[in-house]
């Protein structure tokens, strides 16, 4: 019978994770940390939310904003949109994430030339849009165009990668709720992003978090808004549907 | 994230210091390798203080140790007390040089391998991580753990 389990466990197939419901990295934070999160006053990341409203509202180009057609708090947006980013696009044969369709946004209804990939701008603006979607569970369908993007990503998140030759699966699906010093591993879900992060003190990106993860394991990291980091996004956020939007979340 | 291996500009300063020195091939049999790397004589002190280095080893970052003064040790791994008692020094250098010979699987980085084996090196770690004296101190000091 022994013999018969141990055959069996060697035999479980090596990408399973550790846990079975998702878990957000709030669960793992100090009580401190929850709290700033949840006080909208104490969260620094709130001051990157109204720098993104203070954008929505301003005139582009051609005299449009953003809040000209959404509304001027962004009450013409729907929550439940915003929570099913990266949505498959037909005009990008592709994904596009809720950051790329903030910039498609200025550059069409706005007449503003495109900016570059986590661009401050960008960022303010997708924290800000993003927040408007706070508590609202993640839903990204990745049954249908979307499932290629899912599945590269979901290879690149269990590629070994640079010096150190780990990857991001070996924390945060195999050694959940094991220290690594004195951090407990949590799940790497994404659903916080874009987070204030308390080490820099400004807010980052999923990307900007991406490049410091690649950065950690002494890899070369991918560009922000690269293939790589789009399709990594994809899974992420999909391998956390369910999870509450927490934008801005608060992380070390 | 802080406190695992280094920080960024702490590479930047160490990483010449393995550059130096050429890769030193090395060959394992019956999960163990028997030489030392180069035939370098390790020593214990200096290899305490490598297993517990955040630059460097980093061990007790996944493993226990008998360091007290550094507080924080990660549970990931199995702890090391009593490891010198239970492994032989050539069977603990290739733990060190390269656990996925044993456990292809591990989580726990080859601290002296092929670096042109690695995936997406950073151009400022294409280097192994630890040097080949450093292997050895830290192999010296893994004996001591009886
Ligand atoms: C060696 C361990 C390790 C590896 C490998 C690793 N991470 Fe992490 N990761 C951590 C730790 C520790 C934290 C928690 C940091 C904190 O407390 O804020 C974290 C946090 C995260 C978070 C934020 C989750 C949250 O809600 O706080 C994301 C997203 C993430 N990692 C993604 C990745 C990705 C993508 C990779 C691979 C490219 C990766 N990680 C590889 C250790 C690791
Ligand atoms: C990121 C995690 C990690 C780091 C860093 C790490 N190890 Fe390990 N180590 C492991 C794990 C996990 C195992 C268990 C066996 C396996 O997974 O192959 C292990 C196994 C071992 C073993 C075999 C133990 C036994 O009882 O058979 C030795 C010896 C060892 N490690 C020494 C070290 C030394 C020395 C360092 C630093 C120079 C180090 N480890 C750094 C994760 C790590």
């Amino acid at each position: 019978m022994r013999r018969v389990l141990l055959a069996a466990i060697a035999l479980l197939p090596l990408a399973a994770p550790a846990w079975e419901q998702p878990v957000s990295g709030y669960a793992y934070l100090p009580e401190q940390m929850q709290a700033m999160q949840d006080d909208e006053f104490e969260n620094p990341g709130m001051y990157t939310v109204e720098d993104g409203g203070t954008l929505f509202r301003a005139p582009g180009y051609n005299g449009n904003s953003c809040a000209g057609c959404h509304g001027d708090n962004g009450s013409g947006l729907d929550r439940k949109g915003i929570a099913r980013y990266p949505v498959y696009s037909t005009r990008h044969g592709g994904p596009l994430t809720l950051h790329q369709r903030i910039n498609d946004c200025r550059e069409q209804h706005l007449d503003e030339f495109p900016l570059t990939y986590d661009e401050p701008e960008l960022i303010k603006l997708e924290t800000f849009v993003r927040h408007l979607a706070r508590g609202e569970p993640v839903n990204v369908d990745v049954s249908g165009p979307l499932k290629p993007w899912y599945d590269s990503g979901k290879a690149l998140y269990h590629t070994r990668i640079g010096q150190l030759d780990m990857s991001c699966h070996h924390c945060h699906d195999r050694y959940v709720d094991l220290k690594l010093r004195d951090q407990v591993l949590n799940q790497g879900h994404s659903n916080a992003f874009p987070a204030h992060r308390l080490l820099t003190g400004g807010v980052s990106s999923l990307h900007g978090k991406f490049r410091d993860c690649y950065a950690t394991l002494r890899a070369l990291p991918y560009e922000v808004g690269s293939e790589e980091f789009i399709a990594l996004e994809v899974y992420l956020h999909a391998r956390g549907n369910g999870l509450p939007i927490e934008t801005p979340g608060i992380r070390r | 994230m802080k406190y695992l291996f280094s920080l960024p500009l702490f590479c930047c300063l160490l990483a010449p210091l393995a550059a130096q020195e050429a890769y030193l091939p090395w060959r394992a049999e019956n999960f163990a390798i028997a030489a030392p790397l180069g035939g370098l004589q390790g020593d214990a002190a200096r290899g305490r203080a490598i297993v517990a280095s955040r630059e460097r080893g980093n061990c007790i970052s996944c493993h226990l140790l008998p360091i007290p003064e550094h507080p924080m040790h990660g549970t990931l791994a199995p702890p090391l007390f009593g490891v010198g008692a239970r492994l032989s020094a050539g069977e603990l250098r290739l733990r060190v040089v390269d656990e996925k010979l044993i456990n292809p699987e591990t989580i726990m980085p080859a601290f002296y391998r092929d670096p042109a084996r690695y995936h997406r090196p950073h151009p400022d770690h294409a280097t192994t991580i630890l040097t080949a004296q450093e292997v050895e101190d830290v192999v010296a000091y893994l004996v001591t753990l009886r």
